[in-house]
C-alpha cells in the first residue's frame, strides 16, 4: 500500500482523484446517500457542476460533452432511483460507445441487501449495460477502483463505467491514495498494437476496381479523420459513413457519397451494391446498414476495428486488421497505390446525379429538408448538431453535411428519444465558443423538456429546432407505408404551447407554420449566441426517404420517387 | 456440438454474474458451470460447458475476453484434456434388488458412501457421458435425489497423449 500524508475522506479522495484526472465539469443531481461527496465538492475550485431535472439528462449531457470534446464525461447521481434514472443513458453510450463515469451514491455498507431506503442493486443492475462497474467497500480500494474505471472507459474501445460509492465509505478516511497496482489486464487500457498484414490490406485496394471506404464512429473516437482523407484521396476511392460516422470524413469532399444504410443516400446504397472491395473502418455492421450476409455482394470485404469481438459477428469478412484505426491506416497507407479509378469516380457522379436526396417543395408548408438546408447555409456547416430520434434525426444526417468530427451527436445504436435536448447542453459546456444546434420533434422533445431549466438556471446558448408535426413522425410514417394507414397512438392529441414554454424558461422562442416565414426564422433563430427555440410547423405526411424497408436489403430501396409503388 | 471452456478470473464478488450475465445478453446456453478457486486465492477457475458450433464458441470466447475480470480463455479440445464431473446419488432399494445394486455399483467403480434398510448413497466421478450412464442405470430403482457438481477439466501437458 501506498501510504501518504494525514488520513482524508473517501469523499474528499474522490473529488481529488477527479481533479488530478483532469475533470472539470460534472453533471448531477445530489440526493442523500450521496451527500458526503457533494459536501467536499463544495469546496472544489477545479470542478464545476451542473445541476440538472432528471438524472437521464445528467448522463446523456456528460455524453454530448463526452462526444463533442473527445473526454471523459462524468456524471454524479444518488442510491437507488436517482441511480436507475441513468440506465437509459448507460445503455446508449454502451452502444455508442462513449466513455462515460457514472459516480452513484448507494446506502451504507451494513445496510446493503436490507432493502433499505433508496437502495437498489445498481451493480447488479448494470452489470450488462456497462463497460465495467464496482461497488466500492473500502476508501482505502477508491484510488484502485478510480483508476481501473478511468483507464477501462477510455481505453480500448470506450465505453460508460459505473462506481457504486456506499455513504458510509465517502466519509471513511484513508490514506491510499494512489492504487497500489491494478487488477485489470494491460490489454484493458493500452493501446495494442496493430494485428494482422497491413500489406495484404492495401494490395486489395490496389487490386479494386470500384473501392468502397466505409467509416464508422470508431473513427471518431481514435481521431482517425485526417488519416482517413490521407487514404482516400491517396487511393482515390470514394467514401461513405454510418449515422456514428458522419464528420469523420467531409461531407463536402468530392469523394464522398454521405451516409449509407436504412436512410441513407441512394447514391451511398448503390455504390455498396456496385463495388468490389469495401474497407469497413470502425463500424460494425449494423443491422440498419448491413442487413443480410450478403452485404456488399460484389466485394472483396476488409474490417479494421478496435474490438475483436466485432469481426465476423454479423457479417462474414476476407481481411482483418485488429487494432486502433488511427495506427492501422498509417500502417495501411505507404503499401496504397493512386490507382486510375475514373470509371468508378465517374459511376459514381452518375448515380448522385440519376439519384439524388429529393423531397416536393412545391406547396406552402415548410419542409424540414428546406429548414435544415438553410440552417446548414447560415452556420456554414460550423455548428455542433445533436439530435433526438425519429424523422428530424434522419432528415438532419442528410441535409446538414458534416465536415469535422465531433460535430454530430446522435443516438445511434439505441435511438434513444430525449437524447438531443441534454446532448447539446452537455456539447455546450464543453465548446462555449461554437454554436450548438439541438434539432428534435415535439415528441422526443417531451421527453427531457426539464432540462430547459438547466439551460435557463446556466444562461446558457442553445439552439433548439423543434419539427412540430402532432405526430411521432417515424412511427406515423411506417404506419402508412406498412399499416394500411392505421396510426395507432401515434397522434398527439395534446401538444403544449412549446413558444410559452420556452419563454417561461427565459428562452426567446418563435413559431413559424409558413414558407414566407423561413427567412425570418431562420434570422431569429441565429441572430446572437443566446439561447432561442423555434418552432417550425411541419406536414404530418412529410416522410424520410430514402429509405430500405425494415427487414429488406439494399436491393429494396426506396427513394421519394418511388413513392407510387409503395401505395399499391 | 459441446464445447468446454477453462477460464480464468479474478476471484471477487461480481465475477459470477459478469460471466453468466454474458451468456444471458448474448442468448447462449450454458449447459455447465463449475467454479473453485485456484492455488492462488486471488485467482478462480471457470469451467463452462455450453453447445454451439465454433462461431458461437468465437464470439464467446471474445466477448469473455473483454471483461475486465477474465484473465484467460482456453477451449479445451477432448482429446487433449482430462474432463471430470463428480455426482451423488441417493436412491431405493429393497431386499430384493440389494444385491443386484451392489454389482452395479462394483461393477461401475462407485464408492458406497452409505446404506440403510431401504437407500443407497453413492459417489462416482468420470466424464459427464460416464457420469449420465451411472444415472440412466440406477433410474429404475427409483432415484431420491441427486447432486452433480457439473464439468470441470483440465489441459494434458503433452499435447500428444489422448
Amino acid at each position: 500500500m501506498t501510504s501518504t500524508t494525514e488520513a482524508i475522506t473517501g469523499g474528499r479522495l474522490m473529488v481529488e482523484l477527479l481533479e488530478e484526472a483532469g475533470v472539470e465539469i460534472v453533471f448531477g443531481y445530489p440526493g442523500g446517500a450521496i451527500l458526503p461527496f457533494y459536501d467536499e465538492l463544495y469546496h472544489s475550485k477545479k470542478i464545476k457542476h451542473i445541476l440538472v431535472r432528471h438524472e437521464q439528462g445528467a448522463i446523456h449531457m456528460a455524453e454530448g460533452y463526452a462526444r463533442s470534446t473527445g473526454k471523459l464525461g462524468v456524471c454524479i447521481a444518488t442510491s437507488g432511483p436517482g441511480a436507475t434514472n441513468l440506465i437509459t443513458g448507460l445503455t446508449d453510450a454502451k452502444m455508442d460507445s462513449v466513455p462515460i463515469l457514472a459516480i452513484t451514491g448507494q446506502v451504507a455498507t451494513d445496510a446493503i441487501g436490507t432493502d433499505a431506503f433508496q437502495e437498489a442493486d445498481i451493480f447488479g443492475i448494470t452489470i450488462p449495460i456497462t463497460k465495467y462497474n464496482a461497488l466500492i467497500k473500502k476508501a482505502d480500494d477508491l484510488a484502485r477502483h478510480f483508476e481501473e474505471a478511468i483507464k477501462i472507459a477510455m481505453g480500448g474501445r470506450p465505453g460508460p463505467v459505473l462506481l457504486d460509492f456506499p455513504k458510509d465509505v465517502q466519509l471513511e478516511k484513508t490514506t491510499v491514495r494512489k492504487a497500489p497496482s491494478l487488477k485489470i489486464a494491460p490489454h484493458h487500457y493500452e493501446r495494442p498494437k496493430v494485428k494482422g498484414d497491413p500489406q495484404e490490406f492495401a494490395d486489395g485496394l490496389n487490386q479494386a476496381k470500384r473501392p468502397l471506404l466505409y467509416v464508422g464512429g470508431g473513427a471518431i473516437n481514435s481521431f482517425a479523420s485526417a488519416e482517413i482523407k490521407a487514404l482516400a484521396e491517396k487511393a482515390n476511392a470514394p467514401v461513405t459513413t454510418t449515422l456514428m460516422g458522419l464528420g469523420a470524413f467531409p461531407g463536402t469532399h468530392p469523394l464522398s457519397v454521405g451516409m449509407l444504410g436504412m436512410h441513407g443516400t441512394a447514391y451511398a446504397n448503390k455504390a455498396v451494391l456496385e463495388c468490389d472491395y469495401i474497407l469497413n473502418l470502425g463500424a460494425r455492421f449494423d443491422d440498419r446498414v448491413a442487413k443480410y450476409q450478403d452485404f456488399a455482394p460484389n466485394a472483396v470485404r476488409a474490417h479494421v476495428d478496435i474490438d475483436a469481438a466485432e469481426f465476423n459477428k454479423r457479417i462474414n469478412v476476407d481481411y482483418i486488421l485488429h487494432g486502433d484505426l488511427k495506427d492501422a491506416i498509417r500502417e495501411i497507407l505507404p503499401f496504397v497505390k493512386g490507382g486510375d479509378r475514373t470509371e468508378w469516380i465517374q459511376r459514381i457522379q452518375t448515380l448522385k446525379q440519376n439519384h439524388p436526396l429529393e423531397y416536393d417543395n412545391s406547396g406552402e408548408s415548410i419542409k424540414p429538408q428546406d429548414f435544415l438546408h438553410r440552417v446548414y447555409t447560415k452556420t456554414k456547416g460550423e455548428a455542433i448538431v445533436s439530435t433526438d430520434v425519429g424523422q428530424h434525426q434522419m432528415w438532419a444526417a442528410q441535409y446538414y453535411l458534416f465536415d469535422k468530427p465531433n460535430t454530430w451527436l446522435t443516438s445511434g445504436g439505441l435511438g434513444t428519444m430525449g437524447y438531443g435536448l441534454p446532448a447539446a447542453i452537455g456539447a455546450k459546456f464543453g465548446n462555449p465558443d461554437k454554436t450548438v444546434i439541438c434539432v428534435t420533434g415535439d415528441g422526443s422533445f417531451q421527453m427531457c423538456i426539464q432540462e430547459l431549466a438547466t439551460i435557463a438556471q446556466s444562461k446558457l446558448g442553445v439552439k433548439i429546432l423543434l419539427f412540430n408535426n402532432n405526430f411521432l413522425g417515424m412511427v406515423r410514417q411506417w404506419q402508412e407505408l406498412f399499416y394500411e394507414e392505421r396510426f395507432s397512438e401515434s397522434q398527439w392529441t395534446y401538444n403544449p404551447n412549446f413558444v410559452k414554454l420556452a419563454e417561461s424558461y427565459d428562452i426567446p422562442a418563435m413559431r413559424i407554420e409558413k414558407k414566407s416565414e423561413i427567412d425570418k426564422g431562420v434570422e431569429f433563430f441565429l441572430k446572437d449566441n443566446g439561447s432561442a427555440l423555434i418552432e417550425v410547423m411541419i406536414p404530418a405526411e412529410e416522410k424520410v426517404f430514402p429509405m430500405i424497408p425494415a427487414g429488406k436489403s439494399q436491393q429494396d430501396l426506396i427513394e421519394f420517387k418511388d413513392l407510387g409503388k409503395l401505395k399499391k | 456440438m459441446k464445447h468446454t471452456l477453462s477460464i480464468l478470473v479474478n476471484n471477487h464478488p461480481g465475477v459470477m454474474s459478469h460471466v453468466s450475465g454474458l451468456f444471458t445478453r448474448r442468448g447462449y446456453n450454458i449447459d455447465s458451470i463449475a467454479v473453485g478457486v485456484t492455488d492462488n486465492p486471488e485467482i478462480s477457475s471457470m469451467t463452462i460447458v455450453l453447445n454451439g458450433d465454433d462461431f458461437v464458441v468465437g464470439q464467446v470466447k471474445n466477448q469473455l475476453l473483454k471483461l475486465p475480470d477474465v484473465l484467460r480463455v482456453q477451449d479445451m479440445a477432448y482429446a487433449s484434456s482430462v474432463q471430470r464431473e463428480l455426482v451423488l446419488v441417493s436412491f431405493s432399494i429393497n431386499e430384493k434388488n440389494r444385491s443386484e445394486a451392489l454389482t452395479i455399483c462394483n461393477g461401475f467403480d462407485v464408492k458406497i458412501l452409505e446404506m440403510t434398510e431401504d437407500s443407497l448413497l453413492i459417489e462416482f466421478s468420470g466424464n459427464s457421458r460416464q457420469v449420465t450412464n451411472i444415472i440412466t442405470v440406477l433410474k429404475p430403482f427409483g432415484i431420491r435425489e441427486i447432486s452433480r457438481t457439473g464439468q470441470i477439466a483440465i489441459a494434458y501437458r503433452n499435447q500428444n497423449a489422448t
